[in-house]
């Protein structure tokens, strides 16, 4: 009996061992599970931080710039202008514009770079010996024209002796940074032995400073001097599309919205629409800008590089987005507005428009912003209609020359001036995500702000 | 000017449109029992439309033919000895002189004689023409709103007539969506077709060489245009991507449908989207100055020669963008499940790793499969990636370590800066961009149909 009972309390202890066992094993497998989980959500939140980190470590540098603060002596000596052209009377404004085209013409034949290479000359050590192609190094080659532009501006300069802030030339102000290494030898180096001495002893007497670059936002992209490349071509570019798009996608989108969920009869047409636009919503960019390539550049002949081929291009890609999720806006009001409305007598045109699309209104709202910030980060398709020309100057109206901002990260991350070119870009993205943080930004703020009153 | 002028007549005319519907409708309604169809803004806006839409019409046709001839007649003021020695582009330049001269601004250098007089003709004629449009567009837009006025009863549906035309516009605006397929399709198709009168389609979807020419060295040598090496490179980047995004999107969706709390995952679930909102050029710049150099170091410290641009690097942070797309769709169809499921699973003393391994999980299968899909299909179409990370490299490769090429990079590689649809170096773009939207089109319209089938299962 004994024997039975202790052989059963042993089979019973075993059981529960093994049953322990198992038990131990099947949570060690839930804590391993659970871990798993916790860490694809650290990898994903590690590559958000990484991406970010990355850039504004090598974009936030390039927001600060070399530059020089010369005293420049606009020296009749050197200079030797003729007077600037009065227009006569009966002159005619064309034959007026010629003539003052002829002077700043004769104006630009003039040797400005003796002017900046004297300024530099007076600042540089007596004991220094550099010859002037060394020293013209050190200023970006634009210096010229902004001197002369202020001349041009302004003809009674001549004799007298003005501070102006230059641009260091993207040379300089990779050496004032330190990002080039200082040890290498003068073969390896962009700069002469002379230059980098007078750079070090210019910055030393405060000639050179680090200032922030407002340039970077007020300049347009130039390939003759990096240093004074800017954003604000590309920008009016992007804004410019940006307007396309609203002013073309928003009604559409909402009206295409209104008709298939409160109109349309279940037809094999509506169906048609319906497919339509989910397909869309999921077709390839790129694909977008093949069509408007062959469309619109090709068939209609619009300008090429003009920012409204491209806000075509982009109204196109962002309607399914805004048509769907006025959709989502239109199906969330509740069935019981309509059926007061209808019932007090409205139309179903007048149920619509008053009662059920206010109440939608903020949205819409946010959808509209939500899909314009999608548009403006979209490059591919700009490519493919000639958005990427180098265009050296800031866009008129929709159908002048222009790049958007995406593309002139993509222009600028190809530029051979890497070590300085690298910085900027990173910059052009922080710009670049900065407006689309805005953007989300407001669209998130009007949401909560409006759609506790509806 | 002209414009403005034309801008501010059509909204005088609109307002007194309105004004007049308004006011006549209002008339209509007595105190002694005339009733009235329609509210007066619907009389209103119909008199509107009356009004403005042939005005439309009349500009349109204007905008249409003015330019052209305005230019036949400028043409015909030029004397017939000069207008025979002039080529093209001096005809352009004379037009050019003619015009700033009619526009009073003046020419720089002497004017000739001829030129004068065609100048001072042509300025008459842009003014006649100017004031003939003005007159046409009120005479149009008044003769609509009398007409439409003397229309008005107290009977009259103007409401009716009204919301048609809304409706109307709706459809049209509906229709875009519909005109945008066709255009694409149309657009891909036809610049395909001439592409393969060029190149034989066998050719093109089974070569095994991807070198187009350029069409100055070429007289009748087009290049090779083989798809296979752009296919795989597509597929290797898509690949390594999913094996990516797949695993931790997944996890992550798990994570926070199961086990978070409800303020993790008010806060994780938003800032893992930020991923999705991100540029992708901002992605192909990551990739290229900072993944890319990293592997290669990486893979030197170890042994293993990779490329800086390679597959594995624009894979590697494409997966990186596709990670949202997984997780947030997966959640969705994870937290459609019924609940009961669970609690049965629970019920019968299962942990919550083995209800979401053995019932979750199989119970949401074909909707990941899905998602699964759809995010494969926006890793076959992402462009900006692998323009940067991938190399470039239309070679075909077993390995991943190694330079790429794919399909969208050659699209972009053979349309920039050029738009002449003559040759094939540029039309094969076309052709290459039909294989990609057939391709994600099926992709989608699978994804889409495994989705959609499984959520109806527990409806």
């Amino acid at each position: 009996m004994s024997e039975l009972q202790s052989s059963g309390r042993a089979a019973a202890a075993k059981r529960t061992q093994t049953i322990r066992d198992g038990l131990r094993k099947r949570h060690r497998s839930e804590q391993l599970f659970r871990a798993l989980g916790i860490l694809a959500i650290c990898a994903a939140l590690g590559f958000v931080g990484l991406l970010f980190a990355d850039v504004l470590r090598k974009g936030v540098p390039a927001f600060w710039q070399a530059n020089l603060h010369l005293d420049v002596t606009f020296d009749p000596e050197l200079i030797g202008a003729d007077p600037r052209p009065v227009r006569a009377e009966g002159q005619s404004i064309a034959d007026y514009n010629a003539a003052i085209l002829a002077w700043q013409r004769s104006i630009a034949m003039l040797n400005w770079n003796n002017v900046v290479e004297a300024s530099m000359r007076s600042v540089t050590p007596a004991d220094l010996e550099i010859d002037s192609r060394q020293i013209l190094s050190i200023p970006e080659t634009n210096a010229r024209h902004v001197i002369r532009e202020a001349f041009v501006a302004n003809p009674d300069l001549m004799g007298q002796t003005v501070r102006f802030d230059l641009l260091a030339s993207a040379n300089t102000d990779n050496w004032v940074k330190g990002n080039i290494d200082r040890t290498l030898g003068d073969a390896q180096q962009q700069l002469s032995a002379p230059a980098r001495q007078l750079i070090d002893a210019l910055e030393e007497n405060g000639t050179i400073t680090q200032d922030f670059a407002w340039g970077i936002f007020t300049n347009v992209d130039s390939r003759s001097a990096p240093a004074s490349a800017g954003l604000a071509g590309a920008f009016m570019g992007s804004l410019y599309m940006m307007l396309v798009v609203i002013v073309l996608a928003v009604p559409i989108g909402v009206a295409s919205a209104i008709y298939l969920e409160e109109f349309a009869p279940k037809s094999r047409f509506t169906d048609l629409i319906e497919v339509n636009i989910n397909n869309l919503a999921a077709v390839p960019s790129i694909v977008f800008g093949l069509l408007g390539a062959a469309v619109f550049i090709n068939f209609f002949h619009l300008p090429r590089s003009a920012p409204l081929v491209g806000g075509l291009v982009l109204t196109l890609m962002t309607l399914p987005t805004i048509i769907i999720a006025t959709r989502a806006a239109l199906q969330g009001v509740s069935p019981a507005l309509r059926q007061a409305a209808l019932g007090l007598g409205a139309s179903r045109t007048q149920m619509v428009f008053h009662h059920v699309l206010p109440v939608t209104f903020p949205s819409i709202l946010t959808a509209t912003i939500i899909g314009v910030a999608q548009a403006l980060g979209e490059t591919a398709p700009l490519l493919l209609i000639g958005m990427s020309a180098f265009v050296a100057s800031i866009p008129g109206s929709v159908v002048d020359q222009a790049t958007a901002l995406p593309v002139q990260i993509f222009l600028w991350q190809g530029n051979e001036n890497r070590n300085f070119f690298e910085a900027r870009t990173s910059a052009a993205i922080l710009v670049l995500l900065g407006l689309m943080i805005l953007l989300n930004a407001v669209a998130i703020f009007l949401r909560t702000r409006l759609e506790r009153r509806a | 000017m002209n414009s403005l002028i034309i801008a501010v007549l059509l909204l005088a005319l609109l307002g007194l449109a309105y004004q007049t519907g308004w006011m006549t409708s209002r008339r209509l309604a007595t105190p002694n029992g005339v009733k009235v169809h329609s509210r007066p803004q619907y009389h209103a806006a119909r008199v509107a439309l009356w009004t403005l839409v042939p005005a439309l019409v009349i500009l349109a046709i204007w905008g249409l033919f003015g330019t052209d001839l305005t230019r036949s007649y400028a043409v015909s003021l030029i004397p017939t000895e000069t207008l025979v020695a002039l080529d093209q582009i001096g005809l352009n330049a004379t037009l050019q002189r003619i015009y700033a001269l009619a526009s009073g601004y003046g020419v720089a250098g002497a004017v000739q004689p001829f030129e004068q007089s065609a100048a001072d003709a042509l300025r008459n004629f842009q003014l006649i023409t100017f004031l003939a449009l003005i007159a046409a567009v009120a005479a149009v837009g008044i003769f609509g709103l009398l007409y439409a006025r003397s229309r008005i009863t107290p009977r009259l549906r103007a409401r009716n007539i009204v919301e048609t035309v809304v409706t109307a516009l709706l459809i049209f605006c509906s229709a875009v969506a519909i005109l945008t397929t066709v255009g694409i399709v149309l657009s891909l198709l036809s610049e395909a077709i001439r592409f393969f009168s060029f190149i034989n389609p066998v050719d093109f979807f089974f070569g095994t060489v991807w070198n187009p020419g350029f069409s100055s060295t070429g007289t009748g040598n087009h290049g090779q245009y083989g798809l296979l090496p752009l296919l795989t490179g597509t597929l290797w980047v898509a690949a390594i991507a999913s094996l990516v995004a797949v695993p931790i999107g997944l996890m992550t969706a798990i994570y926070l449908s199961q086990y978070a709390p409800r303020q993790v995952r008010a806060v994780v679930k938003p800032l893992i989207e930020i991923l999705a909102g991100i540029p992708t050029i901002v992605y192909g710049f990551f990739a290229l100055v900072s993944v890319g150099p990293f592997l290669r170091n990486a893979g030197g410290a170890i042994g293993l020669n990779i490329s800086a641009t390679s597959a594995l690097t624009a894979g590697l942070v494409m997966g990186i963008m596709i990670i949202p797309f997984i997780s947030s769709l997966s959640d969705d169809i994870l937290n459609q499940v019924p609940k009961s499921l669970r609690d049965g699973a629970y019920g019968l003393g299962a942990t919550q790793s083995e209800t979401i391994r053995n019932v979750l999980l199989p119970a949401a299968l074909p909707g990941i499969v899905g998602a699964f899909l759809l995010a494969v299909s926006r890793a076959i179409g992402e462009t900006m990636i692998v323009v940067l990370a991938a190399g470039n490299s239309p070679v075909l490769r077993g390995t991943p370590l190694e330079p790429i090429s794919t399909i969208t990079v050659s699209i972009v590689n053979q349309l920039t800066g050029d738009t002449d649809f003559t040759g094939p170096q540029s039309l094969v773009a076309f052709a290459l961009g039909l294989t990609l939207f057939v391709m994600t089109l099926i992709l989608n319209i699978v994804a889409l149909y495994i989705v959609r089938r499984f959520r109806e299962q527990y409806e």
